[in-house]
C-alpha cells in the first residue's frame, strides 16, 4: 500500500491521509450518504450551507457527518462575492468552522462558476482567517491569482459541474498542475468514475472531489470506495513516475535542476 | 439555440416510446437533482380579485366570501405550516392593487420571514420598483403564469381587468429579472388552449429568458385546468399520459431547471410525475385564505386534490428512497 507517511497532504496547515474529498448533495438518503462518506475515508466532505437546516432538527444533514471528518461549508447559491461572504460568515458564527469552499454560480444554464467575483470573495475571506477552498474555471493567470488572494487550496473544475463528463479540462490543468506547486490542487466538479479520478490524480494534482458520481450510482457506498481506491492508485502513479503521466512533469527533472537550484 | 420541438406528437406516443421518453428524462432530473425532492407550501393571503378570468375561482364576480388575512392571521398560518416540518412557502394574493396592496404583501413577506428561510410570492405584476422592494423584504422567487400564450384565447378568458394586458404580464418575468431577484417560475394553465401549441411558446419564452438573464433559476410548473367539459374546448383537455410526456420533455429540452407539481393533482399522478422530472411539490397544501389555522377546505382558488399531510409526503417519498428537501435557498 501507498506510504502514507511520506505522502501527506496539507491543507491550510492541516495534515491528511486522504486525498478524496467529498459532496454531499444528491443523495436520495442520508444514511447512505453517511455509509459512502465512512466507506470512502474521506476526512473532509462539503456541504451547502442552503441545506443545513437551521432548526437542528433530527434531519439535519450535518447530523448524519460521521465525527472526525472536517465539514466544509459550500456558498452553493451565492451569485456574487457579496452573497459567497456572507453565507461564510453565517457559517462561521453558526459554528460550522472556517473551511469554505467558494462556489460563486450565476449562471443557472450550465452552472460555470463566475472567476472574478470568486477571486474578490477568495480575497476577503482569506483575510478575514477562513480556509478557503475556490472552486473555479481553470485558467492558470486566475490561478496564480486565487493563490496570490490567499486561497488553501485552489479547485479547478474537470468539466461541467453535475455532468459526470471526466476531465474534459484535462490540458489547462496538468499546466497548472505544473506552475502552481504553492498549493494544493484538487479537482473538482465532473469526475464521474473511477477512471476519471484515477487520470486527474496521473495528471498530478493534489486530490479530487466528487459527489454526484456518488450520489446517484446505484450502490453509493460501493462507488465512494472506487473512487477513493482510484484516487490512491493515480497518486501511486504519479509518485511512480510510470507510464505517461503529464508530457511537462516529464521534463521537469533536468540535469540542470541541481546546478540552478543549488 | 436548441430547437423547441414540435408536441403535437405527444398525443400519438406509444406506451413503449413515452416509457423511454420518461426514463430518459428521470435520467436527466437525476443528473443534476440527485435523488432529492423539494416541499413547499402556499399561503394565500387574500382572495380578493378586480380580473373577471373565466376559469377561476377568484373571478371578482364569484360569489365567494371575501377575505384578507390581517397580522395575527398571517402568524398564525405561518406557525401552522412551520409546524408541519414546512420551511419554503409561496405567498399568493388574488390580483386587486386596492385589496392587497404592495404595502400588504411586503408586511406579509416580512412576517413570513421570521419563519421561513424562503419565500416566493404569486400575486398581481409589479413594477421593478416594486419587486425590487419585495426583494429587500426577504423574497426570493416570484411565480408568474402567462396562463396562456393564445393571444386570442387570452383575450376571450381575461374580459375585464388589468389582466386584460397580455403584453403587461408577459414582461413582468423581466421586470423581477430587472429587479435582481433570482427565482422565476412560469407556467401556462392547461386546458385554456390548445397546449400543443402552447406549450412551445412557454419552453421559447424561457430559453428567451435564459439567455437574457443568465443568472437567474427558472422553474416551470404544469398546472392542469379540471373539469374541461364544453364540447369545444374538449380537444385542450390533457391526459395524465400526456401530462407526463410533456414533464419529461421539459426535463429533457431544460436540465437544469426546477420543475413544480402542486397538490391540485391527485396523489397517484404526483407520484407518477416525480419519477417524470419534477423536482419539486407542494405538500399539505391550503388554496383557503387563513386554511392552515381554521383547517377548512371550501373556496379555495382550486380543489386540492392531493390532501396528504406534508409528513405523509415525506414519508412516500422516502419509500421511494427520495430525500425530501426542506430547506433549499433556492
Amino acid at each position: 500500500m501507498e506510504n502514507r507517511i511520506n505522502d501527506e497532504f496539507i491543507i491550510g496547515g492541516r495534515s491528511f491521509h486522504s486525498r478524496f474529498l467529498l459532496g454531499t448533495g444528491k443523495f436520495g438518503n442520508k444514511q447512505v450518504m453517511r455509509e459512502a462518506i465512512i466507506a470512502s475515508q474521506t476526512e473532509i466532505v462539503t456541504v451547502a450551507l442552503r441545506r443545513i437546516d437551521t432548526q437542528k432538527n433530527p434531519e439535519n444533514i450535518v447530523s448524519f457527518i460521521p465525527d472526525g471528518v472536517v465539514l466544509m461549508v459550500n456558498t452553493s447559491g451565492a451569485h456574487n462575492a457579496k452573497e459567497a461572504i456572507r453565507i461564510a460568515k453565517i457559517a462561521r458564527e453558526a459554528g460550522y468552522g472556517d473551511w469554505v469552499k467558494i462556489e460563486v454560480i450565476n449562471d443557472a444554464k450550465y452552472l460555470l462558476p463566475d472567476n472574478e467575483e470568486t477571486l474578490k470573495a477568495t480575497e476577503a475571506l482569506a483575510n478575514d482567517g477562513f480556509i478557503v477552498l475556490p472552486y473555479f474555471h481553470p485558467d492558470l493567470y486566475f490561478a496564480r491569482s486565487l493563490v496570490a488572494a490567499g486561497a488553501a487550496a485552489i479547485m479547478p473544475l474537470g468539466s461541467l459541474i453535475g455532468s459526470n463528463q471526466g476531465l474534459k479540462m484535462e490540458m489547462i490543468i496538468t499546466v497548472i498542475v505544473e506552475e502552481i506547486t504553492e498549493v494544493p490542487i484538487i479537482v473538482d466538479a465532473g469526475i464521474g468514475s473511477a477512471t476519471d479520478a484515477a487520470r486527474a490524480m496521473e495528471i498530478g494534482a493534489d486530490a479530487v472531489l466528487a459527489n454526484t458520481a456518488v450520489a446517484i450510482a446505484e450502490n453509493p457506498v460501493m462507488m465512494a470506495r472506487s473512487l477513493a481506491l482510484a484516487v490512491s492508485a493515480g497518486r501511486m502513479g504519479f509518485l511512480a513516475k510510470g507510464g505517461r503521466t503529464s508530457m511537462m512533469r516529464a521534463q521537469a527533472s533536468s540535469p540542470l535542476d541541481g546546478l540552478l537550484n543549488g | 439555440m436548441d430547437s423547441i420541438p414540435e408536441l403535437h406528437g405527444i398525443a400519438s406516443l406509444t406506451p413503449a416510446s413515452r416509457e423511454s421518453l420518461i426514463r430518459k428524462a428521470y435520467e436527466v432530473k437525476r443528473q443534476y437533482f440527485g435523488d432529492t425532492i423539494s416541499l413547499y407550501a402556499p399561503i394565500y393571503l387574500a382572495n380578493f380579485c378586480e380580473n373577471a378570468c373565466r376559469y377561476c375561482g377568484f373571478h371578482t364576480a364569484a360569489t365567494i366570501r371575501r377575505k384578507s388575512l390581517n397580522e395575527e392571521e398571517i402568524v398564525n398560518e405561518c406557525q401552522a405550516l412551520f409546524d408541519a416540518g414546512l420551511q419554503s412557502v409561496l405567498l399568493l394574493t388574488g390580483e386587486s392593487r386596492q385589496q392587497s396592496s404592495p404595502q400588504y404583501i411586503r408586511h406579509a413577506v416580512k412576517i413570513a420571514g421570521r419563519f421561513f428561510p424562503q419565500i416566493a410570492l404569486e400575486v398581481y405584476p409589479l413594477t421593478v420598483e416594486e419587486y425590487a422592494d419585495m426583494r429587500q423584504a426577504g423574497i426570493d422567487g416570484v411565480t408568474i403564469y402567462q396562463e396562456t400564450y393564445d393571444q386570442k384565447r387570452y383575450a376571450e378568458l381575461h374580459l375585464s381587468g388589468p389582466k386584460r394586458d397580455y403584453a403587461y404580464r408577459l414582461k413582468t418575468p423581466e421586470r423581477v429579472a430587472l429587479a435582481g431577484i433570482r427565482q422565476i417560475s412560469l407556467g401556462v394553465l392547461l386546458g385554456l388552449a390548445d397546449w400543443r401549441d402552447d406549450l412551445p411558446l412557454l419552453f421559447a419564452h424561457l430559453r428567451y429568458l435564459e439567455k437574457k438573464y443568465p443568472g437567474v433559476e427558472y422553474s416551470l410548473s404544469f398546472p392542469r385546468l379540471r373539469q374541461i367539459t364544453a364540447d369545444d374546448t374538449q380537444y385542450f383537455s390533457i391526459s395524465d399520459d400526456e401530462l407526463l410526456a410533456v414533464i419529461a420533455t421539459a426535463r429533457i429540452l431544460f436540465p437544469r431547471i426546477g420543475i413544480n407539481i402542486s397538490t391540485r393533482e391527485a396523489a397517484a399522478f404526483r407520484d407518477k410525475a416525480i419519477f417524470a422530472g419534477a423536482t419539486r411539490i407542494s405538500a399539505g397544501s391550503s388554496t383557503v385564505v387563513g386554511g392552515y389555522a381554521n383547517g377548512k377546505s371550501d373556496e379555495g382558488q382550486f380543489a386540492v386534490s392531493d390532501t396528504r399531510p406534508a409528513q405523509t409526503i415525506k414519508t412516500m417519498l422516502k419509500q421511494k428512497a427520495m430525500d425530501p428537501v426542506i430547506t433549499d435557498w433556492r
